[in-house]
């Protein structure tokens, strides 16, 4: 059997830490050209008609590589794609050249209503088959390779067939995407499922991942006093998460690594700082493997 | 089990409807129900479009305070979830639903600081156009200018209020000092426009909404004046149209041709 048909990517990202993109920050960014390796974007907050959003970001785009982020295409939903929604997406692309285009493993849309979460989605052989003919659909539209990002989840379906990673590895099989590795969507799902954070990355599809994501998460307990742990984006990056970060990088050597923070805001210095802190994490990992090929 | 649309559909109405039941098949760990896994889902939904419109419309948010506000979104989210992915475009009928929202009913100019506040957010991402400059219009011969067409900028809005709703809105942005005000002093009318970087607001003259209003539609200056004095002889034209020319709400003018009907008007 044929394989799937393989779109490029984009130009991709450089291997170093990036920031979300935050209205908030526009002016220091543009005041300061700060040191950062790229911006990363909702593709959803770019698609007004015009406006201050647009103007700021085509002169931090000729500055910085982008990255671009759709949080509402609904891959996972039942029904067809938004026709719609996807040729903003591609006008977006046209007009900004993002290094990469990534979406997420989950549903936002039921028939006309938008959720504005990101929804699980059971594992079988049907969503299986739904979720790679939207992604066939994506890339044949967008004329390009997306990477798909692995959810954080807070329950499972009882009828699911296949384990999350099976099913992943099945769609990058199935389609040729690329994948973005939420770290802390790894650490938040599996203590939600009681899996084994570490043992997930190493079984992970690690060959096809272009880029990696960060993030910070509330921590709560369940009506059975079971840890419960909530994907927040409004704090910085538990230790444990910067813990499995540099195991995953010791897989995939330096790497595009997005620091996300879309609530309660800080000043940029400390979005800034996380980001150095990731790098740092780049640099060392790069460092030790480099002592120990010359060792070997 | 469910066929997955009904799956997807039963999940979305638990989602917006808290009465409903957790739908059956969604475990945790130990393949046993739990309600509180579900309401993260639940509460990340609805507290996010409440999040959204909060940000959307913060002046509205002030005056009846975030406790009140939220509740009044709340309602909201519940009964209008959004139609787009496009958030910023979420709120479209949040005035028209604070109207009939009966807590809000002493309040009777809130639905009015909305509309303002919605009418800004529009113009703040409304479609790029270059404004005229007031030289342009200098260089006009003077008897040409009643029968020219005015082209508005797309970002131009006007709302119109029967009580002092711009004044009640502009005490209540950033550096604003809320203070006694006469509900019975009037009405005003607010042109909202984003030439360049940054959104315009106005108090519009008397009868300058009608005369904008005819302007859109697409008749000839003099055409909107005279609705304009029809609706009141204190009408001032020479005053209208250099405020609209002086914050950058005119992008063209053109004479009508006589085969009307091949020109389209510009939409405001």
């Amino acid at each position: 059997m044929a394989g799937p048909t393989i779109f490029a990517a984009g130009t991709g990202l450089p291997p170093r830490a990036g920031v979300g993109l935050k209205p908030a920050h526009y002016s220091t960014i543009l005041d300061t050209t700060p040191d950062i390796g790229f911006f990363e974007v909702h593709a959803e907050n770019y698609m007004g008609a015009g406006g201050p959003p647009h103007r700021y970001l085509e002169t931090i785009r000729a500055r910085y590589p982008l990255s671009l982020h759709g949080v509402g295409l609904s891959i996972g939903a039942h029904q067809p794609l938004d026709r719609d929604h996807l040729k903003r997406l591609k006008v977006l692309i046209d007009r900004y050249q993002p290094g990469l285009f990534s979406e997420h493993l989950a549903w936002s849309t039921h028939e006309a209503s938008f959720l504005n979460d990101l929804l699980p989605l059971p594992y079988t052989a049907e969503t299986l088959r739904q979720v790679c003919e939207h992604i066939d659909d994506v890339q044949s539209t967008l004329g390009r390779q997306m990477l798909m990002e692995n959810p954080s989840t807070y329950l499972a379906f009882a009828e699911s067939t296949f384990g999350e990673i099976d099913f992943i590895g099945e769609i990058v099989r199935r389609t040729g995407c690329g994948l973005l590795l939420d770290v802390n969507n790894v650490y938040v799902a599996s203590t939600n499922q009681e899996w084994d954070p570490q043992a997930y990355i190493d079984a992970y599809p690690l060959a096809h991942v272009q880029e990696i994501h960060l993030a910070g998460h509330d921590t709560r307990t369940d009506e059975n006093g079971r840890p419960l742990l909530i994907d927040t984006h409004d704090r910085q990056v538990d230790d444990t998460v910067w813990g499995l970060y540099e195991c995953a990088l010791r897989w995939l050597g330096p790497i595009a690594t997005l620091v996300e923070w879309d609530a309660d805001l800080p000043d940029w210095p400390v979005l800034k700082s996380e980001a150095e802190r990731a790098e740092a994490i780049m640099l060392r990992v790069q460092d030790q493997g480099d002592r120990h090929a010359a060792a070997g | 089990m469910l066929q997955r649309a009904e799956r997807q559909h039963e999940f979305t109405a638990a989602l917006l409807d808290p009465a409903r039941p957790v739908p059956a098949g969604l475990v945790g760990p130990d393949r046993q129900p739990s309600a509180m896994r579900f309401a993260v889902y639940r509460n990340n939904v609805v507290a996010g479009l409440i999040d959204a419109l909060q940000e959307s419309f913060p002046a509205t948010a002030r005056i009846v305070g975030k406790e009140f506000f939220r509740a009044m979104a709340r309602d909201y989210v519940r009964s209008a979830p959004p139609r787009s992915p496009i958030l910023l475009d979420y709120g479209a009928e949040f005035a028209a639903h604070i109207e009939a929202f009966e807590p809000a009913g002493e309040l009777p100019y809130l639905a009015d600081v909305a509309r303002i506040e919605r009418a800004w957010l529009e113009a703040y991402h409304a479609a790029e156009a270059t404004a005229l400059e007031t030289s342009h219009f200098a260089a006009i011969n003077p008897d040409a200018l009643p029968q020219l067409r005015l082209h508005l900028h797309p970002s131009l809005r006007v709302v119109r209020s029967k009580l002092p709703a711009l004044t009640i809105w502009r005490m209540n942005v950033p550096g604003g000092s809320p203070d006694v005000i006469d509900l019975e002093a009037g009405g005003e009318d607010a042109l909202i426009v984003r030439p360049a970087a940054e959104v315009e607001v106005r108090t519009l003259p008397d009868c300058g909404a009608a005369f904008i209003a005819s302007v859109a539609s697409g008749a000839p200056v003099v055409e909107a004046a005279a609705t304009a004095w029809a609706a009141s002889p204190c009408f001032d034209l020479a005053a209208n149209l250099s405020g609209l020319i002086g914050c950058g709400a005119i992008v063209g003018c053109d004479k009508p041709r006589d085969d009307k009907l091949s020109e389209t008007p510009r939409d405001t």
